[in-house]
């Protein structure tokens, strides 16, 4: 293989791992606040729709991108009015965010079917773009590769050194104790929630605006799910976060280039279940394995929480 | 007291009142009819015209029914089977997988045979059916029992491969030799059709099987041991481990009960509506169950209401298409917006809201107490 040609799959494990790392990365922060949120998929194809339809209208796919933000969090709003405000189920609530995001972003997309979109504009660095290798791996993506990674190093900092980091955790691990020290913890979860929402709508807006520049009916196929069982593989540490969506993304890639080969002579179909074998394959390593990486899960995980007042 | 001043307080009730219970599901439905209302408003449909082909409509003629009757039968099975397991806190949202899995195995037990027209070969359908979705369902199972491994990751994602495994199986080797290169099978033998209840209309006797297995799954959970030991795991956990009750065996019970009945709907839709394999065996009835059992209250009688609710929400979704143009979108978007304000308003069943006395009231009625 040339240089070139490595840097073209690298090029493509990174942009499909990027709407994973995304929609992953705002699950852990929720997560860590002790709120389950099985409405990823719903908030991520909100934001590949709502991005989509606002730049095809106004040509711009920096406005696209905010409202795709914009859409993944208004639907996580409404997750957190009932499961934080009314405190409702958060299973529950999470599938119905689902549901919800399908229908109504097939029903938005109707008229978008098809139509082409101009992908987000890459970075050019002049002289250095055009290194072997190294030019279009560390120099050729849209502004959201970058974004993405430099969230991972900031919600890792944000979890590990900063106050409000720090009180989140404890809202998450203990709920009680951090509210009979006066700490707000519904006001701390509705932060996390929205902004998990606003992580997966960019996830769904990279993946219309960027990975396949088109909308198709349920595009995301399955991705939110995906990265539900990222955070779970990461034992909800942003770094590690990373290297799972990496790791994802080179298994869609290894499993699309080996389509285009024809396949050593398996049905297409069959390659196209191998993220999802993956999927289980992964969590059952992590849940069965010696290092226990699940006891890292917020203590108050899922478990729905009304300050007496 | 409190240190805000709002009139209006939130106690958690100490018991559940029964008639509430009941009446949310109904103000659920209100609120999404009028729900439904503004977003035909919004998207510039004339909003009566739009709600009346939606929700009336289809049910102005007999056949109109027996469609509803049709699209509830596999809501009603799959519904039954989830609420057992969402009784006990056990997740299985791949019942969609299961469904496609029963399908297959039911569907090539019935092309296994064909040319032949055997009268055993229903039942064996439904076995094989029954046996796939189980089969199916055994896989999260195993992985949650064994290892501690999320059941509601490891069932959906079974749910996209066994999709993908019946595009392989109708594009390879269960293809129609004479289908002209159309990926479906073989149309299935006559006796490897579900018989119609009703000449002239589509309903079929896996309608009655439903409805009569929701009535067995009231028995069981009201009268039996084994529903008495779900209700105790999803209640009180601890409670349950006190008893002595194994949640490792109610795990896979409810696992393999809602599989197996996932499966079944599977084959009495192939069988029934469709006649042969196809791509994509159901318009999300395994997602849609999930919705029915909470509206259905998990109690498998209201599922038979809720069931046929959820149909008439496919039905109408398609007649409002047809009469007024509206996208076939709507259904999930109206069966979203159901859940959710399902959920929503049991806010009002788990908590009392009282208007309380001003503070001056409230400071002169202290001595009282």
């Amino acid at each position: 293989m040339t240089p070139d040609a490595i840097a073209l799959v690298l090029l493509t494990v990174i942009s499909a791992a990027t709407p994973l790392l995304f929609a992953a990365l705002g699950e852990l922060v929720v997560e860590k606040s002790g709120v389950l949120n099985l409405g990823v998929e719903g908030m991520m194809i909100l934001g590949a729709v709502a991005a989509f339809a606002v730049a095809v209208t106004t040509g711009s796919g920096s406005l696209g991108v905010l409202a795709g933000a914009a859409a993944g969090t208004a639907l996580a709003f409404v997750f957190g009015v009932l499961t934080l405000t009314l405190a409702a189920n958060q299973v529950a609530t999470g599938l119905a965010l689902t549901i919800f995001g399908l229908g109504l972003s097939s029903l938005i997309g109707a008229g978008y079917v098809g139509i082409p979109v101009s992908p987000l504009a890459k970075l050019a660095v002049p002289g250095v773009s055009d290194l072997p290798l190294i030019g279009p791996l560390i120099f050729g993506h849209d502004a959201l590769v970058y974004l993405s990674i430099a969230a991972v190093a900031a919600v890792a900092w944000f979890l590990k050194k900063s106050r409000a980091g720090m009180i989140l955790r404890a809202v998450g691990e203990s709920d009680i104790s951090a509210h009979s020290i006066g700490y707000d913890v519904i006001a701390v979860r509705y932060r996390a929630v929205l902004f998990g929402g606003a992580m997966a709508g960019l996830g769904g807006a990279f993946l219309s605006l960027s990975y396949t520049p088109l909308w198709a009916e349920g595009m995301t196929a399955g991705r939110g799910w995906i990265a539900l069982a990222l955070v779970v593989f990461a034992s909800w540490r942003p770094w590690r976060l990373l290297a799972g969506a990496y790791l994802f993304g080179g298994v869609t890639i290894a499993q699309l280039y080996t389509q285009g080969a024809g396949g050593l002579g398996i049905p297409s179909q069959v390659m196209s279940m191998l993220p999802y074998l993956a999927t289980i394959l992964v969590l059952t390593i992590i849940a069965a394995g010696p290092w226990k990486g699940r006891l890292n899960a917020p203590a108050c995980l899922g478990k729905p929480f009304r300050p007496s007042t | 007291m409190s240190p805000r001043l709002a009139p209006l307080k939130i106690e958690a009730r100490r018991e559940i009142p029964r008639g509430l219970l009941y009446a949310t599901p109904l103000l659920a439905v209100a609120l999404t009819v009028v729900a439904g209302f503004f977003i035909f408003l919004a998207m510039g449909y004339d909003p009566f015209l739009s709600l009346y082909h939606f929700f009336v409509s289809p049910l102005l003629s007999f056949y109109g029914w027996s469609e509803l009757m049709v699209k509830a039968a596999p809501l009603i099975l799959i519904g039954v089977g989830l609420a057992v397991g969402f009784r006990a806190n056990v997740w299985n949202i791949g019942a969609e997988g299961q469904l496609t899995v029963g399908a297959i195995t039911g569907g090539v037990v019935a092309l296994a045979v064909w040319g032949e027209e055997p009268v055993w070969i229903l039942p064996v359908m439904c076995l094989a059916g029954i046996g796939g979705g189980m089969a199916y369902a055994a896989i999260p199972a195993f992985l949650k029992t064994r290892f501690g491994v999320n059941e509601i990751l490891t069932s959906l994602m079974l749910t996209y491969v066994a999709t993908l495994f019946l595009s392989t199986l109708v594009y390879g080797p269960l293809k129609d030799p004479m289908g002209f290169n159309f990926p479906q099978s073989r149309m299935f033998g006559d006796a490897a059709l579900l018989p119609l209840l009703l000449e002239g209309t589509r309903l079929h006797l896996g309608t009655g099987i439903a409805v009569a297995i929701a009535v067995a799954g009231w028995v069981m959970m009201t009268f039996t041991i084994v529903g008495f030991q779900v209700r105790v795991l999803g209640q009180a956990p601890q409670a349950a481990r006190f008893a002595g009750f194994s949640s490792t065996r109610i795990v896979w019970f409810c696992l393999l009960l809602s599989g197996g009945l996932a499966g079944l709907a599977g084959t009495f839709e192939v069988a029934g509506p469709i006649g042969q394999l196809i791509p994509s065996i159901s318009p999300g009835y395994g997602f849609t169950a999930i919705i029915v059992a909470f509206l259905g209250r998990l109690h498998p009688l209201g599922i038979i209401l809720s069931g046929l609710l959820m149909a008439l929400s496919y039905i109408g979704g398609e007649t409002a298409q047809v009469e007024v143009g509206l996208p076939q979108a709507v259904t999930g978007v109206f069966q979203g917006l159901l859940l959710f304000f399902l959920l929503a308003s049991d806010f009002l069943v788990r908590y009392r809201l009282r208007f309380r006395p001003t503070v001056a009231a409230a400071a002169s009625s202290q001595p009282a107490e």
